[in-house]
């Protein structure tokens, strides 16, 4: 069952300097219960398009378009023409979302049981010893020892992968259908970010829930993801399930984010592999394929087509998609 | 928690006898001879001079003037003796000769004067310094916004003794709203009302200056706040504007407040000279200036000490304050 159906979402913010297309026409599916990994350089787009899915863009900061079908516990909706104040009702109960930096993304000044406990209260009339035993239920479930002491302790009072843990109990405290995950583990230690990473799948199965997986760490998806999007500069340039991005990438972009991925299993060359040049600026995107200034392999393409024309997002069979000339129609 | 107290006020004692013996030592070595001063400017009689040295004690050895003066502090000090014996109970800071008072008395007066004048105004700016400063943040750019930058302009800009002379022009003089300040004070026990009328005018002059700096500070303050991760996680809940402005950007942007206001009241209550003067309002502020104009330093000497004196003491009612404002920094 298809549970979120984006289309043609795009996201421009107007600066002094031009108009920035953070997100261009995407589309995208994620069906319940499933993985879906969104990978990408900083500024390609991934954050900006899940804080549209979320509401979470300030208003008259951007202008946000485009549909997203999401089927709530309510019957359907669409996230972005929704009216926030509607929306809201949503946010923190079917939709939630956790975030990179789990220092500084918990109140100061607050116990992580009121936090949780207020997630709770908000989206459900229930008696406040209801909201504590539940939240007290999801902080054992995330791992926490001794919860129920520790519903009393204030955020500093935790390591950077306990606030994390912490942050994910907030968020599951209502059952949400979908959980978008931004960069959960890049602030963490790498020994905590596996530990963090599993808990997620695990509660994922538990839940029976869907997860957006917001990511810049190609290990990362290998191991946690269903379905891979490879975004770059606000567009989506490859689309397939884990197993056949990795087996085959059919876009020279995503072969060269597989390939600045160190392995152990491959023979030690000098040096880690890297894709050229930088991500281009978002006010002034190159002409034709938005990669094509980096690209190694646009000679194959020949003549100038490359940087003239924007390929399009094709069907490579078995739902792969691919924004690519090279092997498009073969 | 009980530990940290003893230890704050360990330290806070320790700190105002630094300050009481500096302010002793800068007043003593002052090129004036204080028996001189006690008999009037035209008092050339050695023997009243010599007379007054020895009953006020200044023929005695520095130290021991010293050492006298702290054990007033404590238990009270007698002055001359026979048929003019003076006697200033504890806490003792003197006597002054020139008003023929004990100077504790003398600040008995007049602090309450000066109290009631910053009690009135710190409410008075907190409510518009807040409240301007909360609006301005929410309504950034905005013609809340620009009205409230112009009041800072203003409220900064002005020097307090020209609010106070506009208002008294205005207020009292042309329009007539609220009788001329006659210097005399009425305590609020005696007549809430007069109290509030007399007050009223010094209050605004204060508040307009402070409340100018507090909504520029609440502002940034609020602004900074929203823009934290923890008030996306907040919005993120799903919780509505209001609660996560209420509770979650206020209590966070405010807690700086705390300790601005602390200190901000304490260097008033230290005496607010230029209101107190233009207001003609008997305070800690006319008191310590008509002494500074008249040399009369046993009052310089007790308004300077009583000023470090609360200073220190709000410092450390602040800092317990924001232990409980702000978990962070509590200690265990």
């Amino acid at each position: 069952m298809t549970l979120l159906k984006v289309e043609n979402l795009s996201v421009d913010f107007p600066t002094p300097d031009g108009l920035v297309s953070a997100v261009h026409e995407t589309s995208f599916e994620i069906s319940a219960g499933e993985t879906l990994a969104i990978v990408g350089e900083s500024g390609s787009g991934k954050t900006v398009t899940n804080l549209a899915l979320m509401g979470l863009i300030p208003p008259r900061t951007a202008n946000v378009s485009g549909s997203a079908k999401f089927e709530s516990h309510n019957g359907p909706i669409d996230l972005i023409s929704m009216e926030r104040n509607e929306l809201r009702k949503y946010r923190g109960k079917d939709i939630a979302m956790i975030f990179q930096d789990p220092m500084s993304s918990l109140h100061p000044f607050y116990t992580i049981g009121d936090q949780i406990i207020e997630a709770h209260q908000i989206h459900n009339k229930v008696d406040l010893k209801v909201s504590k035993a539940r939240a007290i239920e999801l902080l054992e479930l995330v791992g926490i020892q001794g919860a129920d002491t520790r519903m009393k302790a204030f955020p500093h009072q935790f390591s950077g992968g306990m606030r994390q843990r912490v942050m994910i109990a907030m968020a599951l405290v209502n059952n949400p259908l979908l959980l978008i995950a931004d960069e959960p583990t890049t602030a963490l230690d790498v020994t905590v970010q596996a530990q963090i990473i599993k808990l997620l799948a695990d509660l994922q199965q538990e839940f029976k829930m869907a997860m957006i997986l917001i990511t810049h760490d190609m290990g990362v998806v290998a191991g946690a993801a269903d379905r891979v999007n490879v975004m770059y500069a606000g567009r989506i340039v490859e689309s397939a399930n884990v197993r056949d991005l990795y087996a085959n990438p059919l876009m020279p972009y995503t072969q060269g984010l597989l390939a600045s991925v160190p392995r152990m299993d491959r023979p030690h060359t000098n040096r880690l592999s890297a894709i050229p040049g930088q991500p281009p600026s978002m006010i002034a995107l190159p002409t034709g394929c938005s990669f094509n200034p980096r690209c190694t392999r646009k000679s194959e393409v020949g003549g100038s087509k490359c940087e003239t024309q924007m390929p399009d997002l094709t069907p490579r069979g078995n739902g792969h998609l691919s924004r690519c000339f090279i092997g498009e129609g073969a | 928690m009980f530990a940290y107290i003893s230890r704050r006020l360990a330290v806070s004692l320790l700190i105002l006898l630094t300050v009481s013996f500096a302010v002793y030592v800068i007043f003593a070595f002052l090129p004036f001879d204080p028996a001189a001063l006690t008999c009037g400017k035209n008092c050339n009689d050695p023997g009243i001079i010599e007379a007054n040295r020895r009953r006020l004690g200044y023929d005695l050895p520095f130290f021991t003037q010293y050492f006298i003066f702290l054990k007033g502090l404590f238990f009270g000090r007698s002055f001359g003796e026979g048929a003019a014996l003076i006697n200033c109970p504890a806490p003792s800071l003197g006597y002054s000769f020139q008003q023929h008072a004990c100077v504790t008395s003398l600040i008995g007066e007049a602090l309450p004067v000066t109290f009631s004048l910053a009690i009135g105004a710190i409410f008075m700016w907190l409510a518009l310094g807040i409240g301007l400063g909360i609006l301005a943040a929410r309504f950034r750019g905005r013609i809340v916004d620009r009205l409230s930058t112009v009041f800072v302009l203003i409220g900064t800009s002005l020097p307090t003794f020209l609010t106070g002379l506009l208002l008294l022009v205005f207020v009292v003089i042309r329009w007539k709203l609220i009788p001329f300040p006659s210097g005399n004070y009425t305590p609020f026990l005696e007549n809430p009302f007069e109290w509030g009328q007399i007050l009223f005018l010094p209050w605004l002059t204060l508040a307009f200056a402070y409340a100018a700096l507090y909504t520029r500070f609440v502002r940034s303050s609020v602004i900074d706040t929203s823009n934290e991760d923890y008030i996306r996680t907040a919005r993120a809940k799903g919780l509505s504007e209001g609660v996560i402005l209420g509770k979650h950007t206020l209590r966070a942007a405010l807690a700086p407040i705390a300790t601005m206001a602390g200190l901000d009241f304490a260097g008033l209550l230290g005496g607010a000279i230029l209101t107190e003067s233009v207001f003609n309002l008997p305070g800690l502020g006319r008191l310590a200036i008509s002494a500074v104009v008249k040399y009369d330093l046993p009052i310089i000497v007790a308004t300077t000490l009583l000023a470090a004196f609360i200073v220190v003491i709000m410092n450390l009612i602040v800092d317990i304050l924001y232990a409980y404002i702000d978990p962070r920094v509590r200690v265990a």
